[in-house]
């Protein structure tokens, strides 16, 4: 994968507190933000950031009708159309004895869809390698990274700095 | 950030914790060398296995009449094995996602453990209906596809075809929700380690780095799964019981199946979980996150969902009795009072007196005395579908053909041998991946932490962040 590299200079803190303050420092002095990392889902972040409500489950939705369509349509059709037979006196049209795996192909599709889409739109899969900054961040480290390329290098780091981050590096990804 | 927990309320983490910590503690399994405990474990468990996969190829060698099974008693052992485990597997699911939904904090010290038990009892319990067929090599028959034989689709009327894509599907998502669940903590694994192993966990976390928009959508993926997967859970032992309930054999037609079966699933599950958790955290010295705590409050589960399954007992006798109906009434008597009378007794003492122990708040808390608990309801509820299935098909409507059976060393050989399997595998998990969910304990840290909550909480927690202000 031929990717354009970022100059990228980060500040990592110890506490998940902290670096929401400093995010919050952040939009008021209009600094954009490249990404922030942490170790575990931290509430209240996402607004501050920007980041809309996922929409995953729209997706979910939509896989989830695909498959109550399929499972409807399919046994509609073999059990009409392809192959009728005609099992203990019901209607070839047995709607009632087809809710059962209509559901269950609903739950396969939404679940499998969604979790496929989910690692498509992370850019994640097997094998995959996303920029790591600092190992210590999937530990106990919060980090905040700014795009060299979007501010200047001296602002952001005064920034970090001030806001109480422990270490504030530069790296190449 | 965290949100306001009452005081009274007791922490679900020990000790101290640092997020470090934490990731050390809950890492460093995977680090070291098995220790001699977990290596007798596993051999018993492989050894078991072992002979489990002989005699199934003995089964698929000469048939299943190496089972006893006959004419009259067509299930035995084996589909009794396969509700058994597909109801330890209800748990997981339970945990991991009706609690997610119920926003119950402590699920995240069990629910890693849960959900992998749930993965592997499905697994075991899926191999029965797959040799119970006898010809176990045409088994793709189950699949509707289009075939060269007309082509000629399975009956999508029967239950038993329901059954087929309720564990499939059932297998698919639990695996799905477990798998994404592991791959923020196979990360934190992959930044510890060096060499081959980092390139293993590097494949495995799939890249994951802990950005805040993929936490996002993590949470997000999380919420939805756990949403489908609880209409999921408790569709999957509605339609095992549809298994019995759309027949015409008495004792098996009633419509009190799918809520006692689920509940059923659920008891035992919790059980399963209990034993499984008591030995890990023992063994993995995970006192600091599987705590007392956590242990009284799947004790509570049991005691509701055992109490569940004793009214359905009684609501059957009194249902049997009230219908007028002789054959009912037979099918009763004879469940109690019949040849298998030693199998209804073990399951109304293991499965309604026992749990009753746990109104004791003395006892909920014991750890020895849940630990014997949580066995005898594993027993008692193998008793449960045993009685359901045996005992009925023993005498049927005619009595010529009323008959007994016993299992054979072969049946036998497969159940002790899926125990060697799901052992196997479980030891397996311990060794490779986290036992407890690293991110989830860590994010309710603050909430949950006993220097943060609790008695002994000592607010250091405000002295950091006003220290930071200054």
């Amino acid at each position: 994968m031929a990717k354009a590299t970022k100059d990228v200079i980060y500040g990592l803190y110890n506490d998940e507190e902290v670096l929401m303050k400093a995010v919050k420092v952040a939009n008021e002095k209009h600094l954009e933000i490249m990404e922030v990392f942490t170790p575990f889902p931290v509430h209240g972040l996402d607004p501050l950031l920007g980041f809309e409500e996922s929409r995953l489950h729209i997706g979910g939705f939509i896989y989830g009708s695909l498959g109550t369509m399929t499972a409807f349509l399919g046994m509609t059709w073999i059990f009409t159309k392809d192959w009728p037979v005609i099992f203990g006196g019901k209607p070839y049209w047995a709607v009632p004895s087809f809710i059962p795996i209509t559901f269950e192909l609903t739950v396969l599709f939404a679940a499998i869809g969604m979790v496929v889409t989910f690692y498509i739109v992370n850019g994640m899969g097997p094998g995959i390698k996303l920029p790591i900054l600092d190992n210590r961040i999937t530990d106990d480290k919060f980090c905040i990274a700014f795009d060299k390329a979007h501010i200047d290098a001296s602002v952001a780091e005064s920034f970090l700095k001030e806001t109480g981050a422990e270490e504030v590096s530069s790296k190449i990804i | 950030m965290s949100a306001p927990v009452s005081a009274i309320r007791e922490p679900l983490i020990t000790g101290s914790k640092t997020y470090h910590q934490i990731t050390e503690d809950l890492v460093s399994p995977t680090e070291k060398a098995p220790g001699l405990s977990w290596i007798i474990a596993f051999s018993v468990a492989a050894a078991l296995a072992t002979f489990g996969v002989f005699c199934i190829a003995w089964t698929i060698w000469f048939g299943i009449g190496s089972w006893h099974l006959n004419r009259t008693i067509g299930w035995g052992w084996d589909i009794t094995n396969f509700v058994w485990w597909i109801g330890i597997g209800h748990a997981g699911t339970l945990i991991s996602a009706i609690l997610l939904l119920f926003r119950q904090k402590w699920r995240t010290g069990v629910n890693r453990a849960a959900e992998a038990m749930t993965i592997f009892a499905v697994l075991c319990a899926a191999l029965f209906p797959g040799i119970h067929v006898g010809r176990a090599w045409v088994v793709f028959y189950f699949f509707p596809y289009p075939n060269t034989r007309g082509p000629l689709w399975p009956n999508f009327n029967s239950p038993l075809l329901w059954d087929l894509f309720a564990i499939s599907t059932y297998f698919t998502v639990s695996l799905l929700f477990w798998y994404t669940g592991l791959v923020p903590d196979f990360a934190t694994v992959r930044d510890r380690a060096r060499g081959i192993r980092k390139k293993i966990y590097h494949f495995l976390s799939f890249g994951w780095n802990g950005s805040a928009k993929h936490w996002q959508r993590w949470e997000s993926i999380s919420l939805v799964l756990a949403g489908l997967a609880t209409p999921l859970v408790l569709s999957v032992h509605t339609i095992v019981s549809f298994d019995f309930a759309t027949s015409v054999i008495p004792g098996w037609h009633t419509t009190i199946f799918p809520p006692y079966f689920v509940a059923g699933a659920i008891f035992s599950g919790f059980a399963m979980v209990l034993t499984l958790m008591l030995i890990t955290r023992k063994i993995l010295k995970l006192e600091d996150y599987i705590t007392l705590a956590h242990i009284e409050s799947m004790n509570k589960v049991i005691l509701v969902t055992g109490t569940i399954v004793g009214v359905a007992y009684l609501t059957e006798l009194f249902i049997a009795w009230y219908s007028g109906y002789v054959y009912e009434q037979f099918a009763f008597f004879n469940r109690a009072l019949g040849p298998y009378w030693w199998s209804y007794f073990g399951m109304m003492f293991c499965n309604v007196i026992s749990p009753q122990f746990f109104w004791s708040r003395k006892i909920r808390r014991n750890i020895v005395w849940t630990f014997f608990l949580s066995i005898v309801v594993n027993i008692g509820m193998w008793f449960e579908r045993f009685v359901i299935i045996a005992t009925t098909l023993a005498r049927d409507y005619l009595p010529s053909s009323w008959s007994f059976y016993k299992p054979s060393w072969v049946e036998i050989g497969i159940f002790t041998g899926t125990i060697g399997i799901f052992f196997v595998l479980y030891l397996l998990f311990v060794r490779v991946a986290p036992v407890v969910a690293i991110a989830e304990v860590k994010s309710i840290l603050k909430s949950s932490g006993d220097q943060y909550s609790g008695a002994n909480a000592h607010h250091h927690h405000e002295e950091a962040v006003s220290t930071d202000n200054h």
